[in-house]
């Protein structure tokens, strides 16, 4: 049993098959990236996997647990944890309180305390603020702390979304296309990071576009076409798949702008 | 039975005022996502224009004309003024500018007509029409053969028409409109114009049932929300079928049990509804796109 | 030493409350000031609900009425002390926000307004109708709260005016000092975290829809308290104070000062309360300009009076 099961994954927008059957694990310490041409259901399937939509057909199973379609906050207290393709950042609150967020499950209590601002309450605060500012001091923001987040430019936001990720101190991490939009520079740090984690015993899926970046840190790749899955396995043998190559030439038009 | 059918007749007649309020409401709603709460304030300015030209000499006729094309200028003036300039500010915001816009057009209608109530004569006398032992007054007629009118010819407007169908385009999503080179502009000059111009309409035919002042708006406005509401939020259809729904609810629960709580009734079954059926009755889900 | 934005907030407060009474020409003006500080209190709970959480109430006003009506039905009926009066109108308060809010903050948007909305209009309407309770639209008596008879046997003896403008004050700061200890605490983040995106949130852990409800349930109580104060310093309430112009009031002030931060919106309760006092010259004029001040501020100060005169001041361009 890996800690993150996937199990014939299926869903259906409008009569059009949006993801069908896709299988496949995760185990601690793995980095599985999920690739495939624009369109062939990546972030879809994270949707699914994360409890944002409800799976047509199939199961999420996390630490031998069946969680499909579980709202994500509960999700979260079972150790999974995500990033977004397009951003979702607390845009009005500084980078300080947005990794603070992260700390959520751990900082919460009773609302009373934090409306008389018992000492309790503001114990809680602390060791969150704590926690966060070591986070943000890992992905290179601890200067831009007290910076309303809306201010920083796209890689510090995405680097800010995998600190904000990390606060909950995952099992499972879920980055959809961590590096898109970042400089090379910015690429490689994000890069160490997460295979860092990793290295911390944390279960990791990746959806991800640099496909460089794929081949250098995956330990397994599930390839995705029109919603299905057409091949998997290291990153040596799926580069070398003729069906891979096949998905990859077919949409190499399309795929340049992503 | 009679009775029932009497309450039938009363409800259909106010649902239908409802249902054009309501329709007013979706058209703006389709072109720039606004809730527009002085919509309320059209129906008032449809009824007291039309008094007041009909009191100044104009035949009746030619001063309803009047006061509907005194109120798409209206419309169309809220709309370059106040709701432009306000682009894709926060839905609390847009609801404080439409209701500061509400409030600022009764003020105005205050000092520029009256306080006092008005009407004027019914389209085709007072004698109520017998049917099945109930009654109905013929301009009751004239205010439901008006809203079928009105959804009929914008139905054709919106299927038939290229024009109708640059609305649509433009309300689906603005962006890929302008990029096919619709005017998004005018589109938004023409809704605004169209859903006044309806308001006005219903106000010129219910006055002489309802009679009208300066300060009718405001409920009318909740009403037609909420009949709005009911049907599901952007769809012409939900506003008809809610307008009527909710008129014949209140004219039910005034019939036979308490005409204190009529509109009571109306917003518990709209809670209801909505409780049951967030999107409305007609409403699509939508889904968050991450 | 450094001045956090919450001791500030409150040192601007205090000053306020306790200097402008010099400046008053005559005693009416504790009156106006009473109704300031009042209006503020509610406004205070709309800056958690809207400019913390993002959710747009159009039917506060009707716990306020519940409770002003506490306040006049509970001391005759229940035979409970007019203090004991706020605090059964404010847990009523809670509990009927808690039941309603429940299906409620579900909705979204627009939908969430009608169904605030709703809710308001039959609270008003049981208030109007139930005349053999509330005597309906002539309104109904309040009994004396007795604090200030308390205060002149302790040798401090104040006006009535005097009395409900310090008072009011007082409750006020308070309800103030809570809000702004709400905005630095965890549950605060988690409310203005599901504000800038509900499904980060989520993923952050936060229960959406429980914290949803903690700052309707709370908002509630903020409207509550401050109908009852109106009720018992005007010793007199009808149920316009639940009426759906109320709580469109309750939201203008408060957006219109600036619903993000607790002195904007009391700000804006200030200048919308004096507004009509100082257009009682003009009094043919004064919906004219009130809504045209409401579309005005709205279109080119958007995030309300306070922030948008503060950054002229500090001159910055952010």
């Amino acid at each position: 049993m890996s800690l993150l099961d996937i199990k014939g994954l299926g869903i259906t927008f409008g009569g059009l098959r949006a993801v069908n059957e896709v299988s496949f694990s995760v185990n601690p310490g793995e980095i599985v990236s999920v690739i495939g041409p624009n369109g062939a259901g990546k972030t879809t399937l994270f949707n699914m996997i994360s409890g944002v939509y409800l799976p047509g057909a199939g199961q999420v199973v996390l630490n031998g647990e069946d969680v499909t379609g579980m709202r994500p906050d509960l999700l979260a207290r079972r150790g999974m944890s995500r990033t977004f393709q397009n951003l979702q950042i607390f845009q009005s609150m500084t980078v300080l309180e947005n990794a603070i967020s992260g700390y959520h499950l751990q900082e919460r209590g009773p609302v009373l305390a934090d409306l008389l601002g018992l000492p309790s309450s503001r114990r809680r605060s602390k060791a969150a603020e704590e926690g966060a500012r070591a986070l943000l001091a890992r992905v290179g923001l601890e200067r831009a702390a007290e910076r309303e987040a809306g201010n920083l430019s796209y890689g510090a936001l995405k680097r800010l979304e995998i600190a904000r990720a990390l606060a909950l101190n995952p099992k499972v991490l879920l980055l959809d296309e961590p590096a898109a939009g970042c400089n090379a520079v910015e690429t490689e740090e994000i890069d160490h990071l997460i295979a860092e984690v990793a290295k911390s015993g944390v279960a990791i899926l990746l959806v991800e576009h640099d496909m460089k970046m794929v081949m250098r840190i995956s330990s397994h790749i599930v390839v995705l076409d029109h919603g299905e899955k057409i091949a998997e396995g290291d990153p040596a043998t799926v580069s070398r798949d003729p069906a891979v190559i096949a998905a990859y030439l077919g949409t190499e038009a399309e795929n340049a702008d992503g | 039975m009679s009775e029932l059918l009497q309450f039938l007749f009363s409800g259909v007649t106010v649902g239908a005022v409802y249902a054009l309020v309501a329709l007013g409401f979706t058209i703006i709603y389709n072109a720039s996502d606004v809730v527009n709460f002085a919509q309320g304030e059209f129906v008032m300015l449809g009824g007291m224009a039309t008094v007041f030209a009909h009191a100044a000499g104009l035949p009746l006729p030619l001063a309803a004309l009047v006061a509907i094309v005194g109120t798409a200028a209206v419309g169309v003036a809220l709309n370059r003024l106040a709701i432009e300039p306000a682009r894709g500010a926060p839905v609390v915001s847009l609801i404080i500018i439409t209701i500061g816009a509400s409030i600022f057009i009764r003020g105005a209608a205050q000092l520029v007509f009256d306080k006092q109530i008005h009407t004027f004569p019914a389209f085709s006398g007072d004698d109520p029409i017998r049917i099945l032992g109930a009654t109905i007054l013929p301009q009751s007629l004239w205010v439901i053969a008006g809203a079928v009118l009105v959804f009929v010819a914008l139905w054709l407007f919106f299927t038939r028409t290229l024009l109708g169908r640059a609305v649509l385009a433009t309300s689906n999503n603005r962006l890929a409109a302008q990029l096919v080179g619709i005017n998004t502009n005018f589109v938004m000059t023409l809704s605004f114009a169209l859903s006044a111009g309806i308001g006005a309409l219903a106000g010129v035919l219910v006055t002489p049932i309802t009679l009208t002042s300066y300060d009718v708006g405001l409920t009318l406005a909740l009403k037609g929300f909420a009949a709005a509401m009911l049907g599901g939020m952007g769809n012409p259809k939900g506003a008809l079928a809610g307008g009527l729904l909710l008129g014949l609810l209140e004219a039910m629960t005034a019939g036979y049990l308490s005409s204190q709580y009529k509109d009571a009734a109306a917003f518990v079954v709209i809670l209801a509804v909505l409780f049951l059926m967030p999107q409305g009755l007609f409403g699509r889900k939508s889904t968050d796109r991450v | 030493m450094k001045l956090t934005p919450k001791t500030a907030t409150l040192l601007v407060l205090a000053a306020l409350v306790a200097i402008t009474p010099f400046f008053f020409p005559s005693g009416y003006y504790y009156r106006v000031g009473a109704l300031i500080f009042v209006n503020g209190l509610a406004v205070t709970g709309i800056v958690i609900l809207t400019g913390y959480a993002g959710q747009v109430s159009l039917g506060h006003a009707g716990f306020a009425g519940i409770g002003g009506y506490a306040c006049a039905l509970a001391p005759v009926h229940l035979g409970l002390h007019p203090a004991l009066a706020v605090v059964l109108g404010a847990v009523m308060s809670a509990a009927l926000a808690w039941l309603v809010g429940r299906p409620i903050l579900r909705l979204k948007g627009y939908y969430l307004g009608v169904a605030s909305l709703g809710m308001g209009i039959l609270i008003s309407m049981v208030l109007n109708n139930e005349r053999w309770l509330t005597r309906g639209p002539d309104g109904i008596d309040v009994p004396d709260l007795g604090l200030r008879g308390v205060l002149k046997d302790w040798g401090l003896n104040l006006s009535n005016g005097e009395f409900w403008y310090f008072f009011s004050g007082i409750v006020m700061i308070l309800g103030a000092w809570a809000a702004l200890n709400l905005h630095q605490s965890p549950t605060g983040r988690a409310l203005r975290a599901l504000h800038g995106s509900e499904i980060a949130a989520r993923t952050v852990g936060v229960d959406v829809s429980r914290l949803k409800l903690q700052a309707f349930v709370i908002s509630a109580v903020y409207a509550s308290v401050s109908g009852s104060l109106l009720a018992l310093q005007n010793k007199f309430i009808t149920p316009d104070v639940a009426g759906f112009m109320h709580s469109i009031e309750m939201v203008t002030m408060a957006v219109l000062g600036g619903a993000g931060s607790v002195l904007g919106a009391i700000f804006g309760a200030g200048i919308l309360t004096l507004l009509p006092q100082v257009l009682t010259v003009f009094a043919e004029y004064e919906q004219m300009v009130l809504g045209l001040v409401m579309m005005l501020v709205m279109i080119f100060l958007r995030e309300g009076l306070l922030p948008s005169i503060l950054r002229k001041l500090r001159g910055t361009g952010e």
